[in-house]
């Protein structure tokens, strides 16, 4: 029987990548799942992901730790990062394969991201752990910051060479300036 | 020349850059300006229409005059202000608007034209005949007039763009920028301090002048240390160029262009700060005094000269300084003091002081100047008659007018004051925004300071951030502004009020004289303030002068409306990023690489990139790939990448409810484990998109959408759930990126199919239109028995990290058993040839009758479009339907083509259709189109004339049925 060879939604990209304060790299979770509660069940939910050691994020927010984390991506919607959880009175998906996840850290992380992204990264406004929908450059992505100086960009699988381009550029610019 | 002892710039270092190819020695820390002021050269560049020669006016981003091109070859960047320009070792900079050479320019010859040459001049002139104006007339004039030009090359510089927030963003760091600055941190905001120069201090580092007891300078510098070390975000080099909705500032960073390139160094950096509160403390602009010939190089505003001398050590050898104010007298002190001979100092008021090393001419008026490529003489009139005096430089201040220009960019007018003669903005005319120090009309130091710290306090407060207590003020220079408005003095010789687009005063009255009196229709017959600087420097003067010829006041004159940006803004900057394939994300699938490795060329289709064809040894057209895999889709077996069409997972109790709703048809009958087909209509009737559901459960459903509306579709479903039917409990998301699909079609599809299946299929469990799970070497896969080739066919998912080894194994048991890999092109003629849709039918103007799919429009039940799909117009049999066409007597077929009625004249009104889609046939040996024609349908037999007007091709077609290929769909069931 033949086996079927996975490749990362990176693969090829020449990752990691230092510039200046801030490293690229590329992270491959376990498993992604969405969640998406159906109506009145978020209590259902939030009990559920309790027991795999999580819980129903709220708008922005993150809940869990750095290995598995229910990361809020969405209006009624979130993305579990690294647990087997398919609890009842929810829609869940597996979206293991369909995000390119890029962790950019280091003191100059955030300089980067605001080449890139329209938010507002201050620590006041972007608590760590937090979650947002936003745009990187072109592109839509789900932004997790997991430390102060801890990023996670979780873009579309099929934008990944773009995505990794556009930061890359963007650390090099920073890193340019010294 | 330089003066000793004089500058704030490091003199103990020397560098050089080129000027019109020759070297100029300068310091670090010189602007072009002021290196070429000290080498004693005054002419920099030629002006706009008349070619008049032109010196440098100020020592700021509002410069008029002195604009140079900097760079070489596709790099080169026209129109930067001498005055800003930092200049470093092996920097090039070139004069513009000159031919030959600057000072031998031979367009000169437009100023001896000038009586012909006034405002409103082209357009009474260059009237007949009417059709020279576009082709002839304005090339010619164009050619003749202008500024510097790019150099039409693609230029490979990077631009950079980012975004900054804050909670107070002070404009300006001069002594009013730097108290608000400091004022918001103590009270515990966060700060963006931007600043146009390369160091803070603005005014202070151009003046004699003690604040708490230091130079200016040097109180800024310090001041500047304390703001850091209150974690203020300091951008220098940055001037805020606009003010926008929402208390977006737009903002431009000069990051490169003042130092030698280095590797991935961005040249400017466009920044988008978004602020709670701002301060506006951008200082004022000195302005001149329209006299005749005041455009000679050396004459220049009194402030630039003590700048000059300050900041750069570098002063003429004479002057005669001329003005109506305070700042004249200032001006002559300073100069006297540096060494420079003072000749005389002419101010129009009778009572000041005249007691001065110097002669001081009270009452007195400067009525010309003489020279040619410089000044030479000064001619003033004074009490005791007339005189003329030799100078090198003719220093003019004519008072000050406050940065307004940010506060206007949402609508709003300043307002008039009289007892400083100058436009003052409005309270809050950018909500969040307040002025502060000369801005806002206050111009002595001790005033900047106490009312930078008190806006910049109150916009912190604002915020609530109320902590720290007030600072201490500094003590500093308090001394009133006095001045007495002097703008135009009468004389024979053109008086010039806007150095950048050669206007005159005379230019101002002659539009007022032709009824031009409004100031917005004086601003475009003359042109003024319509050059890239808006006119900061001389549009007061202009007004005034429009004022005099209207018999009204300034404040009813009023001003022009000043526009973002404040300073030019390349569009390169504002686009950073955003050029060749920067301009939007490419989208690819897991296939690519293994696609690119069989040669196929990639087509876009949206963001996606798609292979068109699979070229193989001896194949020298697409067209010879493209039939052999036609031919081998409908013989053995193709295999195609279909991950590029839109997924999208709809669960919940009333999903089957919810695509009821948004599909013509009808989902909620469809068994668990079958898959429908399914139009989706907009709600104004036409076909948004078409597409399969597949029901995986009782409320589980997979729905596929085409590439291109993958979005739209997406969009349209979230808007009909939470506007339309909020009450529905069901939840979408998007599994596109999650499913690597490939498409298996072909006779032998299914037999390719169980040689990687972990348990075989047959056809009696998997009929046409099932679907279900299977598993590919323990993979675990979706499997669907659907068609758009029209042969037995599927669509097998794995999860993306797959994909790429599943195309490839399935292209190579392909090719052992006399398959091949399928592109765009083969998929597009296999359609055709079974009359299938894509967006070329289904174009956003069609409805689903037009397209031969009306049955599909569930009469039992509503759906999104149905009812207005059900007007007159959308029900009209004349409308335009979908065919067949075939060549009659041989010919080819083309897309977009226009169809006409057999003998009929080719024109719009005889048109009855057009071609949407055409292929040649491998399998019918014919070209095959597809059209909506006018009463289609009903025509099938019948005949009608394709014409394509852009290619010259006509071609005498049969009409026939869409469907060209096995119309009993034996095929695909079999």
């Amino acid at each position: 029987m033949v086996r079927l060879r996975a490749e990362s939604p990176c693969a090829g990209l020449d990752l990691p990548q230092t510039a200046g304060g801030a490293t690229l790299s590329e992270i491959v979770p376990e498993r992604i799942v969405s969640v998406m509660p159906f109506r009145g069940r978020e209590g259902d939910v939030d009990t559920a992901l309790a027991a795999a050691g999580l819980g129903w994020p709220g708008p922005g927010e993150v809940v869990g730790g750095d290995g598995a984390a229910a990361v809020w991506s969405g209006r009624g919607q979130a993305m579990v990062f690294g647990a087997e959880v398919a609890p009842d009175g929810a829609a869940v998906t597996d979206q293991s394969d369909a995000w390119a996840v890029l962790r950019l850290d280091g003191p100059d992380a955030a300089a980067v991201l605001a080449r890139l992204v329209p938010l507002d990264l201050r620590r006041r406004s972007f608590a760590a752990p937090g979650s947002a929908r936003t745009l990187l450059s072109h592109q839509p992505c789900l932004l997790i910051r997991r430390a102060a100086e801890t990023w996670e960009i979780c873009v579309f699988r099929s934008m990944a060479e773009t995505a990794v381009h556009e930061i890359l550029r963007a650390m090099a610019g920073v890193a340019a300036r010294g | 020349m330089r003066v000793a002892g004089y500058g704030t710039i490091d003199r103990g270092r020397d560098l050089s850059f080129t000027f019109d190819g020759r070297a100029v020695a300068a310091h670090p820390g010189d602007t072009v300006a002021s290196a070429l002021l000290a080498e004693g050269t005054r002419l920099m560049a030629r002006s706009f229409k008349y070619h008049r020669p032109r010196g440098v006016w100020s020592a700021g981003s509002e410069e008029p005059s002195a604009l140079v091109t900097v760079g070489e070859g596709a790099a080169r960047t026209p129109n930067v202000r001498a005055t800003m320009q930092e200049v470093w070792e092996g920097l090039g900079v070139r004069s513009q608007n000159a031919w030959p050479s600057l000072d031998r320019d031979l367009l000169g010859i437009n100023d001896r034209l000038a009586p012909f040459l006034g405002a409103g001049f082209y357009y009474k002139t260059f009237m007949f005949p009417r059709t020279w104006w576009e082709r002839v007339y304005e090339p010619a004039i164009r050619r003749a007039a202008g500024l510097g030009a790019l150099s039409g090359e693609s230029d490979a510089d990077r631009d950079e763009k980012a975004f900054a927030h804050c909670d107070v963003l002070v404009i300006g760091g001069g002594p009013a920028g730097l108290m608000a600055a400091l004022a918001a941190a103590e009270a515990g905001a966060d700060v963006i301090l931007c600043d146009e120069a390369d160091r803070l201090g603005g005014r202070l580092l151009s003046e004699d002048e003690a604040v708490a007891g230091l130079p200016g300078a040097v109180w800024a510098a310090e001041t500047a240390a304390a703001l850091a070390e209150r974690g203020v975000r300091v951008m220098t080099r940055t001037t805020v160029t606009g003010a926008y909705d929402g208390g977006t500032y737009g903002a431009l960073e000069r990051v490169a262009g003042h130092r030698p390139r280095s590797g991935a160094l961005p040249r400017e950096c466009f920044w988008q700060i978004i602020a709670g509160r701002a301060v506006l403390a951008a200082g004022a602009h000195e302005r001149p005094i329209a006299f005749s010939d005041n455009d000679r190089p050396g004459v220049m505003s009194a402030a630039a000269a003590r700048s000059y001398l300050h900041r750069y050590g570098v002063a003429p050898r004479s002057a005669v300084i001329f003005g109506n104010n305070d700042d004249a007298h200032r001006t002559a002190r300073d100069l006297a003091a540096a060494g420079v001979d003072v000749k005389a100092l002419v101010d129009c008021r009778a009572d000041v002081e005249t007691r001065a090393p110097y002669p001081v001419y009270a009452g007195a008026l400067v009525v010309g100047t003489t020279g040619g490529r410089g000044l030479e003489n000064v001619v003033i009139r004074h009490p005791g008659g007339t005189a003329r005096i030799w100078a090198e430089c003719l220093a003019v201040s004519g008072g000050w007018n406050p940065a307004v220009h940010l506060t206007c960019h949402m609508g709003a007018r300043p307002l008039w004051h009289d007892d400083i003669a100058a436009f003052v903005a409005r309270d809050d005319a950018v909500p969040g925004l307040a002025a502060a120090g000369a801005a806002a009309g206050r111009f002595d130091t001790a005033s900047c300071l106490a009312d930078g710290a008190r806006v910049g306090r109150a916009a912190a407060e604002a915020l609530g951030h109320e902590g720290g207590g007030a600072v201490d003020l500094p003590a500093a220079n308090g001394a009133p502004y006095r001045i007495a408005p002097l703008w135009h003095v009468p004389g024979k010789g053109r008086a010039w009020v806007d150095l950048q687009n050669d206007v005159t005063v005379k230019d101002v009255a002659l539009a007022a004289q032709e009824n031009f009196r409004s100031v917005e229709h004086m601003k475009r017959y003359t042109t003024q303030g319509m050059a890239p600087d808006q006119g900061k420097v001389g549009n007061v003067v202009a007004l005034a002068a429009l004022a005099e010829a209207t018999g009204r006041s300034l404040a009813e004159t009023g001003t022009t409306t000043f526009r973002p940006p404040y300073t030019p803004v390349a569009i390169s900057a504002m686009g950073a990023g955003a050029r060749g394939a920067g301009f939007a994300p490419a989208r690819r699938t897991t296939a690519h690489r293994a696609s690119l490795d069989r040669g196929a060329p990639m087509i876009e289709a949206g963001l996606w990139f798609r292979p068109s064809y699979y070229p193989r040894a001896g194949e020298t057209t697409w067209r010879e790939a493209c039939d052999r895999e036609a031919a081998t889709v409908r013989r053995r077996v193709g295999v195609c990448d279909v991950s590029t069409l839109g997924k999208v997972d709809v669960q919940g109790p009333d999903a089957a409810a919810f695509l009821d709703l948004v599909y013509a048809g009808r989902m909620s009958t469809l068994k668990v484990g079958r898959v429908r087909y399914g139009l989706m209509l907009r709600e104004d009737g036409h076909v948004l998109d078409d597409g399969t559901a597949a029901r995986l459960g009782e409320g589980h459903f997979v729905l596929t959408t085409t590439t291109a509306a993958a979005g739209a579709v997406m969009q349209h479903l979230e808007f009909a759930h939470q506007v339309l039917r909020p009450d529905l409990d069901v939840a979408m998301i998007s599994v596109t990126e999650q499913w690597a699909q490939i498409a298996v079609a072909g006779p032998e599809s299914r037999d390719l199919l169980n040689e990687v299946l972990d348990t075989p299929i047959a056809d009696a469990d998997w009929p046409f239109m099932s679907c279900g799970a299977v598993a590919v070497s323990g993979v675990a896969g979706r499997l669907f028995r659907i068609s758009f080739s029209g042969e037995h066919g599927y669509e097998l998912a794995v999860p993306a990290r797959h994909g790429d080894a599943l195309f490839r194994l399935l292209v190579a048991l392909a090719e052992a058993r006399g398959g091949c890999a399928y592109g765009m092109e083969a998929l597009n003629v296999l359609r055709i040839e079974k009359g299938h849709i894509t967006h070329a039918e289904i174009d956003g103007r069609v409805t689903a009758d037009d397209v031969g799919l009306g049955r599909m429009v569930s009469g039992a039940k509503d759906c999104i479009g149905q009812a207005m799909a059900g007007r007159p117009g959308l029900t009209n049999p004349a409308r335009g339907q979908l065919v067949g066409l075939r060549p009659v007597e041989g010919g080819a077929l083309t897309a977009g083509a226009t169809l006409f009625p057999e003998g009929a004249a080719w024109r719009p009104e005889t048109a009855e259709g057009h071609v949407t889609s055409v292929a040649w046939s491998p399998e019918l040996g014919t070209w095959l189109g597809l059209a909506l024609l006018s009463g289609g349908r009903a025509r099938h037999g019948a005949r009608v004339v394709m014409r394509d007007h852009l290619r010259k091709v006509t071609t005498l077609c049969e009409v026939c049925d869409p469907v060209a290929v096995d119309p009993e769909g034996g095929r695909v069931r079999g």
